[in-house]
């Protein structure tokens, strides 16, 4: 038999998951690394460079809740980018004096494009039941492609600079307008997945496919819209990243696949679906940016980070297995 | 002690404990050899831990377990097959894809060297399924057998070493009564060799039927053990709840019926496992679906559901043409089907049984206010049915898989409470429950129907049939054989038309 404390931090892992554990373990180490590390501008900073995986995970957790995931992410982020980027660039040199409408038509453009990309796969996997590995895999080749043949590969210059200085350096009340967006997109997700009946039905899609059927929710719709919600995401962070970056480029994106699955599974969310929180996923996202600003500040070779990275998904995989098994011992 | 020779298996004072529950506490029990010993008890009485302590699956917390007399400890199942005591589990442990003589060797296979010896173990599949008496081909792949054929792939691996204790957990829950016929028979010749059987059902007439000991179970204590002969079914119903409880099944609605509310004519599906069928469920009706297991009828209502695509025939619903709906079509319009696999079908296992009363319920008021879920609605609605119906933990909150199998059953029952229906059809209600639960279940349905709901049950158990339809359709091979009405509701009535009519 195990000691009290031991029954006590089993409890705790099995209701809270390994996050939380994670969570102290990594504040702990970085701050015995770096000084810096716990100041209030450092911590600001890591919220703002957290925002886009944060919200490209929001949409990969839909994906997992379904029992799918999307390994196009990254590449929704791309095409975004690149299209919302040369259709800002060319609205701008033929109108200089439009901005309000260049950026608004553009962000369109962009967000429309990357979603494009989510309804393709949705249509795969929700009507032809095309695995979310094989389809999301192949789109990924496809987006990324395409963003390539767009760009030739380089980046693309000329938007306006407000577009830039609003949503890549602004800030309203203080806080960085990226961050304002993603708060507000947290809140309609929240919204959305406890409030409305369609939440639910994301959540019993994932549950319970066939019960789902049988209680009279449209499986194939839900499925349908968990994918192009994905994408939608996907490619507002690709918009906002594009402000940040103030170019529009091809290779952005790579690691988010990863990341935001990542962010996910060390949240809690069911690699077997239908099971997952908003707020758990926030954090996961905020952690794995707490991860890599802490081993910046440490000055770990990047090359170094993604071998870190890697190591934390599986640990955190590792934990939700080892976990259920805890859950089994401690039903009769 | 006296000159008996010491028992085939037995355990002394033994328990389990989780993390803050015991699941078994103190029990003693023996199995000798040759016997067939039932174990009886109300789901999450400690059926279950007991057998998996006995199988090697679990290892006790206290108390000790003998073989012969001696002590032993069993580390895995593997450990334990490998002393003879061999466990067939409701879930199979088959690899479909696989053939019959590769999953009777599995973990076990026969090699010459680093290679298969193939021929060796299809020629030891032959002899050992011709030894137990089965017809069955070794090569075919078992997603190709019946439920009952893979039952005795199961079995056979248990003979794969010198068999000496069998349990058996309900293993008749999903045959058919010629299956069921096999299988009493093969208990009867491994008796007769010796080996001891333990054997789980809810159900009174095999207890009677194959029974030699019968120990009863309740609230993880063994409360009796004795000759089969000397219990009656009361005295077993009361020494599992440990009550008095009155008759299982309520008095039935004698009306005949009001309007009619769902029609099917001269339906036949596209994959033929219904042909021609006409039927007809009024308000206020309890109308029951008899027959074999694929004789079609629980497929009609499938395919009046939207589940089944139909190929040729009409289906009205409240009078209006509704073949080839969506069931969330039929959900919106009041009819509700509750599926007979709870796991595979019925529930989301991992979330609580709150979201999966409420699931049939989220598209309409007063759980949905406008976009919006009325969250504060739903607990409250929850909350009445689970009172209702005497949920047992009553903690809607927990995971479905928290609860035992009864009390999942009723979880997924609950829907037909959380909005008003018109028509709601029971597949096999009480597969898997024990009598307590399925009074409380057969009350629902009677209430129900006595509101002025249509209902519809299926089922393969004939005295559910018999005691609680105001009407009865028999099927026989994706046809209707013979409607049958009050004073002709009996078990003869209605087995007379189970098989093929006599010329």
């Amino acid at each position: 038999m195990p000691g009290k404390t031991g029954v006590l931090m089993k409890r705790l892992f099995v209701r809270l998951g390994i996050l939380p554990f994670l969570l102290v373990i990594a504040v702990i180490i970085f701050a015995l690394m770096s000084d810096n590390f716990l100041t209030s501008r450092n911590l600001t900073n890591v919220l703002r460079q957290s925002v886009f995986l944060t919200i490209v995970s929001l949409g990969q957790m839909l994906a997992l809740l379904s029992g799918g995931f999307d390994l196009s992410v990254g590449t929704i982020v791309a095409v975004s980018s690149v299209v919302g980027a040369l259709a800002m660039a060319g609205l701008h040199a033929a109108m200089p004096e439009a901005i309000t409408l260049t950026i608004a038509l553009g962000c369109l453009a962009g967000i429309l494009a990357g979603t494009m990309i989510g309804v393709a796969n949705a249509v795969g996997v929700a009507f032809f039941r095309v695995s979310p590995f094989m389809m999301s895999l192949g789109m990924a080749s496809v987006g990324f492609g395409i963003a390539l043949y767009l760009t030739g590969g380089v980046p693309v210059y000329g938007m306006p600079v407000k577009f830039g200085d609003v949503f890549g350096f602004g800030s309203w009340a203080g806080v960085p307008s990226p961050v304002w967006i993603a708060a507000l997109l947290i809140v309609l997700m929240a919204a959305l997945l406890y409030g409305t009946p369609w939440g639910r039905h994301f959540y019993a899609e994932g549950g319970n496919a066939k019960a789902a059927h049988l209680s009279g929710i449209n499986v194939t719709g839900t499925l349908f819209c968990t994918y192009v919600l994905c994408a939608l995401l996907a490619a507002i962070a690709g918009m906002l990243l594009t402000a940040r970056l103030d170019t529009g480029e091809a290779n952005i994106g790579a690691s988010l696949p990863l990341e935001s699955i990542a962010a996910c599974v060390i949240a809690g969310v069911s690699l077997r679906g239908g099971i997952g929180r908003v707020e758990n996923v926030v954090l996961g996202a905020l952690f794995i940016g707490l991860i890599q600003n802490g081993m910046n500040l440490a000055r770990i070779e990047s090359y170094l980070q993604t071998v870190v990275l890697g190591s934390l998904l599986i640990l955190a995989v590792v934990a939700d297995q080892i976990r259920l098994r805890y859950v089994a011992s401690l039903k009769n | 002690m006296n000159g008996e020779p010491p028992p085939l298996l037995s355990t002394r004072g033994i328990s389990k404990d989780f993390p803050g529950v015991r699941a078994l506490d103190g029990v003693d029990f023996d199995l000798l050899e040759g016997e067939v010993h039932v174990v009886f008890g109300e789901n999450g009485a400690g059926k279950s831990t007991l057998i998996s302590l006995l199988s090697g699956a679990t290892r006790p917390s206290e108390g000790d377990l003998r073989m012969y007399g001696e002590r032993i400890e069993l580390h895995s199942v593997h450990d334990a097959r490998s002393r003879g005591i061999s466990a067939v589990f409701q879930e199979f442990s088959l690899i479909p894809q696989m053939t019959v003589e590769e999953n009777l060797f599995l973990g076990e296979e026969r090699r010459r060297g680093i290679l298969l010896d193939r021929a060796r173990m299809r020629r030891e599949a032959r002899s050992l399924l011709d030894d137990l008496g089965f017809a069955l081909s070794p090569r075919r792949p078992v997603h190709l057998l019946t439920r009952a054929e893979q039952q005795m792939v199961e079995i056979a691996k248990a003979f794969r070493s010198d068999l000496c204790a069998l349990i058996l957990d309900e293993p008749t829950a999903s045959l058919t009564d010629p299956e069921t016929e096999q299988l009493f028979a093969l208990i009867g010749t491994l008796t007769a060799r010796g080996v001891g059987i333990i054997y789980i059902t809810h159900r009174m007439a095999e207890i009677r039927r194959i029974g030699s000991r019968i120990t009863v179970l309740r609230d993880d204590r063994r409360v009796a053990t004795m000759p089969v002969a000397e219990a009656t079914d009361e005295s077993l119903v009361r020494l599992m709840t440990g009550r008095e409880v009155g008759r299982v099944f309520p008095q039935r609605p004698l009306s005949a019926g009001g309007g009619e509310i769902l029609a099917l004519e001269g339906v036949t599906t596209v994959d033929g496992t219904i042909l021609d069928v006409s039927l007809n469920v009024r308000r206020g009706e309890i109308v029951g679906m008899a027959g074999l297991v694929g004789s079609g009828k629980s497929e009609a209502i499938q395919a009046a559901f939207g589940v089944l695509p139909v190929k040729s025939g009409r289906i009205r619903y409240k009078g209006s043409a509704v073949t080839r709906r969506s069931p969330a079509r039929a959900i919106r319009a009041g009819f509700l089907y509750l599926p007979p696999d709870r796991k595979e079908e019925g529930l989301l296992m991992m979330r609580p049984a709150r979201e999966n009363m409420s699931l049939a319920a989220l598209d309409r008021a007063p759980v949905r206010r406008g976009l919006f879920l009325d969250r504060r609605a739903e607990k409250r609605i929850v909350a009445r049915i689970a009172d209702h119906l005497a949920l047992s933990p009553n903690q809607p909150e927990r995971t479905v898989d928290h609860f035992s199998g009864g009390n999942q059953q009723k979880v997924m029952l609950s829907r037909s409470f959380a909005q008003d229906f018109d028509l709601i059809v029971f597949d096999e209600p009480s597969v898997g429950v024990d009598v307590g639960t399925r009074a409380a279940i057969y009350r629902l349905i009677v209430d129900l129907a006595k509101s002025g709901t249509a209902i519809v049950v299926v089922s393969s158990d004939l005295p559910e049939i018999v005691n609680l339809s105001t009407r009865v359709y028999v099927f026989y091979r994706g046809r209707i054989q013979a409607e049958l009405t009050m004073p002709h509701i009996t078990e003869e009535g209605v087995l007379a038309h189970f098989f093929e009519r006599a010329a």
